[in-house]
């Protein structure tokens, strides 16, 4: 008798159990299960999506380059990505709420985030680049997996209101190790609470690939808290698309929470600070480049005749016009004064912080001139 | 006036707080059909509901990290931890999220968090049951830290707790939770005192003994035997110990010149540290010897056998006012 329970695979390469409605040389496949979620998906959408990814890469592109100029601190680039997050974050409703991680360019555009929103934090100007209530995206999240638990404990505010909403939270395959995302997945089943877990498995925790992980799928991990889960193919728009509209139709229906693993690349290092040639075989770079999902969707409507060189020279021109304005937002931050250091420590009066405020102040005051 | 336990009037704290807002919701291990292991909660799920009274899963940080969840969706959490020793699990969620949310967002997230704690030694309980854990969160910024030592701050200062947008740290004194004292239940919430200010709890002219939680009534036990020898000590409890009411306290050691601090947790880097180096910051001038602290040594909490030569007793708060009063005490030898 053997203990396995689920078959294992190489999780490093294995996307053999990846759901996937458009294979990598663009070719649509029919998957009955998926195919009914995207059958409103015409051409004319597909192309939006395809836009979307493209203006995200420049995003992306120009964030590093801000950062190599000394405009930014850090970037996270995404590049590689672009299909989990477009493909997920336009499944959702506009009164749902995101809880992403810091990783999650392509989930603040896809809401609606402003050019400077991209760059604020990363510039070091602010702790959070937006109003979280305005746009329905909390804070972008460092320490790894915490926001897993706050989407949970927002759906179960969700669900005793009988709210037709949903809480996502994006992580990564790093983050699964964490005690706070497996807590999440437990509250999660037990309360039943309308929330939707989306692991991008983009391979590589920095240096740690994500065998050192998981031995399974992780997706393979969720059925045993009780929550459904589904293995996408992260590069293929259209299926991240369609999996996230079963989760987030499963979480709405008050059928409790969902789990999906895109299984996507980093094709980029961790951040701007990481280098990846010292841990990461130049051949596996390479086989992924093969499956870019941007490349992916392109073929795709090309197959079907439904973009043409113009079509795709607009989306660049606006990705291009994209990076210019976050760029001179980027530039044009006007860090805030001295004293803006203790603002907001407490909602309310607080005597520490108000003494603290008063001695910094009259020792500003001594540099101005008479 | 009505006699309550301080475990009762947390209760009838909690009561208040859940009927005259329906966005307080109560979380932690027990508190539901069981009351809460200490029986805080007592009654609270017949009365709310278990949409408001949530048992949850044994996992701390989860417990605080989904609370903050429900803040972010504009609800009041009251969190139970169990035991003081079981903080720790949640110190992540505590500091790094609920302690920065408003700071980071600019105030356009509150964190109306009250995280209760039954607290402190005394009663002779297994490890990790008897610790004294406020100082990692007086370093803290973006929480308070509130204390209470007696039934009507605690009826009170909860109901404060909960209604504050700020995040709080509650600690309970489980070695008091079957002291009774009055509590005034009707007394409205607007016209009280606000959780922060000191209260000096008995006047003295000699020395100042600042103190907080269940210490309070060992330093006025000290203070009344000290009586007795002709010594006339001034006791402070400092309620808030997050941030502190040093107005209050200053005043104190203006009048008395000497000070003493006392608490059970342990000495390095504490509060007693932080609150006399405050006082000496602002008083130096008035004071007529070094201030001294009496602490919890700076050993793990010992097993229940040995916890009572380890925590502050009568006896040496006394022979610490001694100290500070230039009197015969432990380091001088016996009276000549």
């Amino acid at each position: 008798m053997s203990s396995q329970t689920t078959p294992i695979t190489d999780p490093a390469q294995d996307l053999s159990l990846a759901e996937r409605l458009v294979a990598p040389d663009g070719r649509r496949l029919s998957n009955p299960e998926l195919d009914p979620f995207v059958a409103d998906i015409d051409p004319a959408r597909l192309r939006e999506l395809h836009r979307d990814m493209v203006i995200l890469r420049r995003l992306d592109t120009e964030g590093v380059a801000l950062q190599r100029q000394g405009q930014l601190g850090l970037w996270a680039p995404c590049n590689g990505q672009e299909a989990a997050q477009i493909g997920t974050a336009r499944a959702l409703d506009p009164i749902d709420f995101v809880f992403p991680s810091y990783r999650e360019t392509g989930v603040l555009y896809a809401r609606g985030a402003q050019p400077g929103d991209f760059v604020r934090v990363w510039r070091g100007e602010e702790g959070a680049p937006f109003d979280p209530q305005q746009l329905r995206v909390a804070p972008l999240q460092i320490i790894i997996g915490a926001q897993t638990l706050h989407a949970v404990g927002y759906a179960m505010g969700i669900k005793h209101e009988k709210a037709r909403e949903v809480a996502v939270t994006y992580f990564g395959d790093g983050a699964t190790s964490q005690g706070d995302v497996n807590e999440a997945m437990v509250f999660a089943a037990s309360y039943q609470a309308p929330v939707v877990f989306v692991c991008q498995n983009n391979h590589w925790a920095i240096s740690e690939p994500v065998a050192v992980q998981s031995q399974f799928p992780i997706s393979g991990r969720a059925p045993g808290f009780g929550i459904p889960s589904m293995r996408v193919d992260g590069n293929d728009v259209l299926a991240c698309m369609a999996a996230m509209r079963w989760a987030l139709a499963h979480a709405r229906d008050g059928k409790g929470p969902a789990f999906i693993e895109a299984v996507t690349y980093r094709m980029g290092p961790h951040t701007t600070s990481d280098d990846p040639t010292r841990y990461r075989d130049p051949e596996e770079l390479d086989s992924w480049k093969s499956r870019d999902p941007i490349a992916r969707v392109e073929a795709y409507l090309r197959g079907l005749g439904e973009i043409d060189d113009e079509q795709i020279a607009a989306a660049h021109a606006d990705a291009d016009a994209a990076a210019r304005e976050m760029r001179a937002e980027c530039l044009g931050m006007v860090t805030r004064k001295p004293l803006a250091v203790f603002d907001e420590v407490y909602a309310e009066p607080h005597s520490g912080i108000d003494r603290q405020r008063d001695e910094y102040a009259a020792y500003l005051s001594t540099f101005e001139e008479a | 006036m009505t006699q309550l336990t301080l475990g009762k009037a947390l209760n009838a704290g909690l009561h208040q707080a859940m009927k005259s807002d329906e966005k307080v919701v109560i979380m932690g291990e027990d508190i539901g059909k069981l009351g809460g292991v200490f029986r805080i909660t007592d009654g609270l799920l017949d009365e709310f509901g278990a949409a408001r009274v949530i048992d949850t899963p044994l996992a701390e940080s989860g417990i605080v990290g989904t609370a903050v969840g429900l803040a972010y969706r504009g609800y009041r959490p009251v969190v139970e931890i169990q035991f003081d020793g079981f903080v720790y699990p949640a110190f992540d969620q505590i500091v790094s999220q609920v302690a920065k949310l408003h700071y980071r967002t600019q105030g356009r997230v509150k964190m109306p968090i009250t995280i209760r704690i039954p607290w402190a030694g005394g009663i002779g309980a297994a490890e990790h049951h008897s610790e004294s854990p406020e100082a990692y969160f007086v370093h803290t910024a973006g929480v308070r830290v509130i204390t209470v030592s007696n039934p009507q701050d605690a009826y009170r200062c909860l109901q404060q707790a909960i209604a504050s947008d700020d995040p709080v740290i509650f600690f309970e004194p489980k070695r008091l939770y079957h002291h009774k004292g009055d509590v005034d239940l009707d007394a409205p919430l607007a016209d009280a005192p606000p959780m922060g200010l000191a209260r000096v709890v008995r006047a003295g002219t000699d020395a100042t003994i600042i103190t907080y939680g269940a210490m309070v009534s060992t330093a006025l036990d000290a203070a009344s035997a000290a009586e007795d020898e002709g010594l006339s000590l001034e006791v402070i409890d400092l309620r808030s110990i997050s941030p502190v009411d040093y107005d209050t306290v200053a005043a104190s050691v203006r009048r008395t010149g000497r000070v003493v601090v006392a608490h059970e947790a342990s000495r390095e880097a504490g509060v007693a540290a932080e609150v006399i180096a405050s006082v000496t910051e602002r008083c130096f001038e008035y004071l007529e010897s070094a201030p001294l602290r009496v602490t919890g040594h700076d050993v793990p909490y010992p097993p229940a056998k040995l916890e009572k030569f380890h925590l502050p007793d009568l006896d040496r708060i006394l022979d610490a006012v001694d100290r500070v009063l230039d009197r015969p005490n432990s380091l001088t030898g016996a009276e000549s």
